[in-house]
């Protein structure tokens, strides 16, 4: 049993706060997913639960035992660096049983376990090479493996992704999802992109300038943002947004567009209420080459200033008062720019913040 | 005319004059290295000639035997000053690498106050040169009758070896990732086991090239070593070089026999480790 429980948990480097009492629990054999832009503080909380950077105040717990000032080593963790930080005078199969040797295992047992991990992971043939000699895949792989050798209470993966190129990236995804439920560990995982975060979390954490955005399922957080940072972070391409006020169950918009208020935020806002209305491209698509839509919708006729053709579906950026939104075309046809199309937005799947706290105003 | 032929003239003019301005600096530098080499093997005559001989007529190891036989003028007691130079140099080098690891490692992984201070100060004191220090240190090992010792000459030799040892492996442990230390402990290490397991046998080239700096420079030393040590039980080499003159003459020939025996250890080592030398110089440079 691994679970990990953060309470209240501040860094400050100096008179620097980079994180701000952050709380979170993270279930047994849960896969959390940190993620968020630069500088938000995700990799300075994973290094805290690492205990390679010391906590300010608030406590850190694995399993039933308070952490806070254990070193490393006595957290029963494994961490998989960015770069990778394979010991490059030792061969693969060294650095695998290093934390064995370490911990004086007799030899029977430390060969036997990196044997196991360089089969689950496919290393077998490369057991003597050193890092150096390693291609970018087979490195993370190395460093995966000797995360896993050991067993630990809980994996850590800062951005272990990010140095690899796109093809090999989406692979090892893959790859650690797979690992996941080998192994069956708890997992936290840091990450800025949020493609990774939707694909590999149970869930995820959305982190800005050191506080948590919001914590749930990619699909909640994909579908109910709480506020417009975490709208436009999560989901590519990122959620349109406007500007309007309330005004008789309408929301005039910039740009001089009017749209009638969300049936399911109608209870929620009030007559001059400054609001943001979010939209994702999926949900504004050209008359015609839009999915059926359901409920309630608007039209809307707009210019298009760019398409970017992806096979299944064409990407269309049109503009409202000089802002960019960008729009889906299904079954797509050649688009020309400056071609006029009438577009359908499903208002039934659009999203309503406050202007002035940017949160939602969805009712809970 | 064609312009591509100019451009191939041009460059293939300004590569010959690269040439030949490289030859002569060459010349510059070894020539005189040469001449100590071709002295020791040849006899007094020859190398008092003048016009000078530059090809040696007749070559012979009088010189060596004389110098190891303990003959002729003064009798220079060479096995004992060799047996000095390598004590002194190998004692000030261990000492000199293992404060410059330990210092080396704070500047390069550690946040403290007053660091960039710290390191400056270090610096400028390779600004001082070293003969300016060799009365007040003669003061000081008079006072303290480390005269003539071997102790007196390794301390000075730490001092004049640390900040610069300090200067190189910081630069070697800069380069190691700090993640490297870090995965070390996750799996499982102390901080202690994590420098020995890992950081340093990573840097051990950089390491070991600082050391050879630190050999180069006790076992090259003269002006310190000249004031400081007395008899045959300190003096090093390059001051045993002086016992070749005596009132009316100076035996030429000895002294390259000797300066030439001087050479080779510090030839082998710079041949072993020319690579590591070379990247140890260049990114301590570029770090700043």
């Amino acid at each position: 049993m691994a679970q990990v429980n953060l309470r209240n948990v501040v860094k400050r480097f100096g008179p620097l706060q980079v994180v701000h009492g952050v709380d979170l629990d993270i279930n047994d054999n849960e896969f959390v997913v940190l993620v968020g832009p630069s500088g938000c503080g995700k990799s300075t909380t994973l290094r805290m639960i690492a205990g390679l950077e010391a906590i300010s105040e608030g406590e850190i717990a694995i399993g039933d035992r308070v952490v806070n000032d254990l070193p490393p080593r006595h957290r029963n963790i494994s961490m998989v660096f960015q770069n990778y930080a394979l010991y490059p005078h030792m061969s693969v199969r060294e650095n695998l049983g290093f934390s064995l040797e370490i911990a004086k295992k007799p030899k029977a047992e430390i060969d036997k376990a990196v044997d196991e991990a360089a089969e689950i992971l496919s290393l077998t043939d490369y057991m003597d090479r050193k890092p150096g000699a390693l291609s970018g895949g087979q490195r993370q792989r190395v460093a995966m493996g000797r995360a896993i050798v050991r067993h630990p209470d809980v994996f850590l993966f800062d951005e272990p992704l990010s140095n690899l190129d796109a093809k090999l990236r989406t692979q090892m995804r893959t790859e650690i999802k797979k690992l996941h439920q080998k192994v069956n560990s708890t997992i936290v995982y840091v990450t800025h992109d949020q493609v990774e975060a939707m694909t590999l979390a149970d869930r995820i954490v959305i982190m800005r300038d050191g506080y948590i955005e919001q914590v749930g399922t990619p699909l909640e957080v994909f579908e109910a943002p709480a506020n417009t940072f975490v709208a436009t972070f999560i989901g590519s391409p990122p959620m349109n947004l406007l500007t309007g006020r309330v005004a008789a169950d309408m929301i005039s918009l910039e740009g001089g567009l009017k749209v009638a208020v969300p049936d399911q935020y109608r209870a929620n806002v009030s007559e001059g209420q400054d609001v943001v209305l979010g939209f994702r491209a999926d949900n504004l698509m050209p008359v015609g080459h839009a999915m059926p839509m359901e409920g309630a919708f608007a039209e809307l006729e707009m210019t298009v200033n760019l398409s970017e053709p992806l096979g299944t579906e064409t990407l269309l950026f049109t503009s409202i008062a000089d802002k960019e939104i960008q729009a889906k075309m299904l079954n797509p046809r050649p688009v020309a720019s400056g071609e006029k199309l009438s577009f359908q937005l499903d208002l039934t799947r659009c999203h309503l913040f406050d202007a002035e706290t940017q949160n939602s105003l969805r009712s809970n | 005319m064609d312009e591509n032929l100019q451009h191939r003239l041009r460059a293939r003019t300004v590569k010959y004059l690269q040439l030949f301005a490289l030859f002569i600096a060459m010349a510059i530098i070894c020539i005189p290295g040469l001449w100590v080499v071709l002295n020791s093997f040849r006899p007094t005559v020859e190398i008092m000639a003048k016009p000078p001989v530059w090809i040696p007529q007749n070559l012979s190891l009088d010189h060596y035997r004389a110098m190891f036989g303990g003959v002729g003028e003064g009798g220079v007691p060479v096995m004992r000053y060799f047996t000095n130079s390598l004590i002194i140099s190998v004692t000030s080098t261990i000492i000199a690498i293992l404060v410059g690891m330990a210092g080396g490692y704070a500047f390069a992984r550690y946040r403290f106050r007053g660091k960039a201070a710290i390191f400056i100060g270090l610096m400028l004191t390779r600004a001082v040169p070293g003969v300016s220090l060799s009365l007040p240190l003669f003061i000081v090992m008079a006072k303290t009758g480390l005269i003539d010792t071997h102790i007196g000459l390794i301390l000075v030799y730490v001092a004049l070896n640390v900040p610069f040892t300090i200067w190189l492996i910081d630069g070697f442990f800069r380069q190691i990732p700090a993640e490297l230390a870090e995965a070390a402990e996750i799996d499982g290490c102390t901080r202690w086991q994590a420098f020995w397991k890992v950081e340093f046998p990573v840097a051990r080239a950089g390491v070991a090239s600082a050391g050879i700096f630190a050999f180069l420079t006790s076992w090259n030393e003269y002006a310190l070593a000249s004031q400081l040590t007395r008899s045959t039980f300190s003096k090093t080499m390059p001051v045993g070089l002086r016992d070749f003159t005596s009132e009316f003459t100076i035996n030429w020939g000895g002294m390259c026999a000797l300066a030439v025996l001087m050479i080779i250890p510090a030839l082998i080592l710079t041949f072993l480790v020319q690579k590591h030398l070379i990247a140890g110089l260049t990114f301590g440079g570029v770090k700043g």
